[in-house]
């Protein structure tokens, strides 16, 4: 099997499985509980806070657990919302967002907030100068993703958050999603950023836990109303053992850094230049500053991305079409659209995800078929 | 660098004139045992000198130690070289590599003890000088701010050289200024309160009252938790822990409720008193601020103080709360503070306690108890450890943390 379809999500690591097991075990306890079994829970979960504040160069208060990058997107959008109501009800936001921003704005919509789509130019990249013109008096939020999760083209967080410096009442959030653990920090993690928000199952942690950051003296309205848990912000018994998992995949995940996003970055380029050796193809993923290292965006043209997909899954290969979120609804990819991407194009795209683990030999494997299954649908060119 | 050993400074004490072996000693006897998890080391006390040779110990967490601990002024790591300048200079360098950034200045700074050396201080300071000069071309010398000074001690059996000089905690060292009970609840001030008193070179003693049922196991671990957090500034600490049930039931039985907490604080004040006596301490420590809570108004004070003419000492007493906490939060003690176990000041706190308590009012609600017999068998059922720096009380399972994850 080769298994190139981590944005979509990653396989759990066995050690952190294992850390799952023994945090559901031993430490079952209900951090609140006043015993010491709730005690012993509780220390459980502020080590881990403290472990991935230190990973990620927050500070233990500015990180929230949330049950994964879809809760951290709405609650950020609509929290920030509510929160600042009295002081304006602009939003902007990008036209390449995952849906769970997309869909958040149009609730907002519905509740008489107004929300700027900023375009993105055909590599995928929106530009700090649309938003600095789409700023107005009673803008409140710009919500920005760090790494598009079609495309992994890399947004100008820097140059955003410089336009955003003369704007100290605009809150600023950044879906880093895609963005952890793939050597970027530098290009994503600002000091003006107020907001950010991660996703566990995205870097080998189990499914339903997220955290977001959230810088030390913002506000955000609880979406969570209950028992008071983290600090009044999220209601709801903490989930200790996929946060103590998740502490763990991000300790691993940011072990060697470096030397996974180049192993990565390879990977990619072997296979993007391999792409464009071929007749009848597009690559939306560069090789360049301003792309991720996991993501390859591309097209056999002519055959629906869908049966691509099913073709590949045929020979055990798995690779998606543009985003898992979507994929079902058989929409064309909303990026590629944002792009100015002819529909024809876009409904053909496909994409490989890598991870740390991927090797030389799969994706050799993976180039092998490539060539075959693309020769094959030449009888529809 | 490998580094050979520590030099500490001493702080106010070498004004002290014939204490100073006394201080001395105090010094090094708090500095050991505040440091008794490393056996290698060995310090060798001097007249205005500690110095701890390190033996291979790693320097930095014993210099985490000893930033802690009262009586030192500042402290150096320096390494030891032989008498062979060409080493001093190749050493030097080596440092200057360690602490040098584009921009810095330095400069060198000889104190030479073995008179018989060779060069001279001011030929040792040039020469090196030149050195560094030659390695790292344009660097500025400066003799009054330099960000890198290099010392130098030549002595009898070696030359010394450090760049890294770190300020110490000050104070004197706990012990030097006589014993004292300190009042230790459980809750931020308290322990901020003995933080002081160790500041200034009191030996205290901790008196924890404790009333189980109503008071959990884990509130008396707790205060002894704290006290082995405030061993780090001086050492082993005695804890005395003094039950108090009944005393609380006999009051709330027969007390109006308005006087309840006066009159259990005037009981808490004659036990710590008592134990005062017998363990032949001098003054009572204890986290009161002036207005705080219903306990802590003047008119409180002198109701609850009319029990005693043993000296009342309060450091915190004209301190902010948020000035208490963010001492609480330097000395490591906020976070275990704030955790949720009743003390006994809160179990039988009555809901709306006199802010005002009258001082002949109070002798005569408490005039009906039987103040002698409950006393005596309080103290008979006291309990006293000692603490030692390192010791746990708290469950802490963080190593088992820290392995799953």
């Amino acid at each position: 099997m080769i298994y190139f379809d981590n944005s979509a999500t990653t396989k759990i690591e066995e050690s952190v499985l294992q850390t799952y097991n023994a945090a559901s075990l031993n430490y079952f306890g209900n951090p609140s509980s006043l015993h010491k079994l709730g005690l012993k829970a509780y220390e459980l979960l502020e080590t881990s806070r403290k472990q991935i504040a230190q990973l990620m160069g927050f500070k233990p208060y500015e990180v929230v657990f949330t049950s994964g990058g879809t809760e951290g997107n709405n609650w950020i959008i609509k929290g920030t919302a509510f929160k600042k109501r009295e002081f304006g009800k602009h939003i902007i936001t990008t036209s390449i967002e995952h849906p769970s921003v997309m869909n958040s704005m149009h609730q907002l919509e519905e509740l008489g907030y107004e929300v700027t789509y900023l375009p993105v130019d055909k590599t995928g990249h929106v530009s700090a100068k649309d938003l600095k013109d789409a700023i107005r008096d009673d803008t409140i939020l710009v919500s920005t993703m760090a790494v598009n999760n079609e495309i992994g083209s890399i947004q100008p967080i820097h140059e955003m958050a410089r336009v955003l410096d003369d704007y100290p009442n605009i809150s600023y959030h950044v879906d880093g999603t895609q963005a952890i653990g793939k050597n970027i920090d530098d290009k994503f993690i600002d000091p003006r950023v107020d907001f950010y928000t991660f996703s566990g199952h995205k870097f080998h942690a189990p499914r339903g836990i997220g955290f977001i950051y959230m810088k030390s003296g913002k506000q955000l309205e609880p979406l969570m109303a209950g028992g008071g848990q983290e600090k009044n912000l999220r209601s709801g018994t903490e989930n200790t053992p996929a946060i103590a998992a998740m502490a763990k995949a991000l300790r691993l995940l940011k072990d060697n850094e470096a030397q996974k996003a180049d192993k990565m970055l390879k990977l990619k380029s072997e296979l993007i230049e391999h792409i464009e050796s071929l007749p009848n193809t597009h690559v939306f993923s560069k090789i360049a500053d301003d792309f991720a290292p996991h993501i390859i965006c591309f097209t056999i043209d002519g055959v629906r991305g869908e049966t691509v997909v099913h073709t590949f899954e045929d020979r055990d290969i798995y690779i998606s079409t543009t985003s898992a979120c979507s994929s079902k609804k058989g929409l064309e990819s909303s990026t590629l659209k944002a792009m100015s991407t002819p529909e024809k194009v876009a409904t053909s795209a496909v994409r490989v995800s890598l991870d740390e683990n991927n090797t030389e030999a799969e994706m050799k494997e993976f180039i092998k078929n490539l060539d075959q299954i693309h020769q094959h649908f030449q009888i529809l060119n | 660098m490998e580094y050979t050993e520590i030099m500490v400074r001493y702080g106010e004490l070498s004004t002290k004139g014939k204490n100073r072996k006394s201080f001395i000693d105090r010094l090094h006897g708090n500095v050991a045992r505040v440091l008794k998890d490393y056996p290698d080391l060995r310090m060798r006390p001097h007249r205005d000198r500690l110095h701890i040779e390190l033996n291979g110990v790693d320097a930095k967490p014993v210099m985490e130690k000893l930033k802690n601990v009262f009586g030192i002024q500042t402290f150096s790591l320096s390494v030891e070289v032989s008498k062979d300048f060409e080493d001093v200079k190749k050493k030097a360098i080596e440092m200057m590599h360690e602490a040098y950034k584009p921009g810095m200045s330095f400069k060198v700074g000889t104190k030479r003890s073995d008179h018989s050396y060779y060069l001279d201080t001011n030929q040792i300071n040039l020469q090196l000088g030149d050195a560094i000069c030659d390695e790292f071309p344009g660097i500025d010398v400066e003799m009054k701010r330099p960000d890198i000074k290099i010392s130098v001690e030549v002595r009898q059996d070696g030359i010394y050289l450090s760049y890294l000089t770190i300020k110490g905690a000050g104070g004197l060292p706990v012990g030097t200024a006589g014993k004292a009970m300190l009042m230790l609840s459980g809750g931020i001030d308290s322990p901020v309160a003995g933080y002081y008193a160790l500041k200034r070179g009191v030996d205290i003693e901790m008196v924890h009252f404790f009333s189980p049922p109503y008071t959990s196991e884990q509130a008396l671990n707790k205060a002894k938790e704290l006290t082995s957090k405030l061993t780090a500034f001086g050492g082993n600490i005695k804890f005395i822990e003094v039950p108090f049930a009944e005393i609380q039931e006999t009051i709330k039985a027969n007390v109006p409720e308005g006087y309840l907490m006066t009159i259990q604080r005037r009981f808490m004040l004659r036990l710590t008193d008592l134990l005062r006596e017998k363990e032949h301490a001098l003054a009572i420590f204890n986290g009161e601020a002036v207005g705080q809570v219903a306990s802590q108004t003047l008119e409180s004070m002198l109701a609850i103080n009319d029990v005693t003419t043993t000296p009342i000492l309060r450091p915190v007493a004209t301190m902010d709360k948020t000035e208490i906490i963010r001492i609480a939060e330097k000395i490591d003690t906020f976070n275990l503070s704030i955790q949720p176990f009743e003390d006994c000041c809160t179990v039988f706190a009555p809901p709306s306690p006199k802010t005002r308590p009258n001082v002949e009012k109070t002798r005569k609600f408490e005039s009906v108890l039987d103040i002698d017999g409950l006393i005596e068998r309080s103290l008979a059922g006291v309990k006293i450890t000692t603490i030692e720096h390192g010791d746990h009380f708290m469950e802490s399972n963080q190593e088992n943390i820290n392995s799953l994850l």
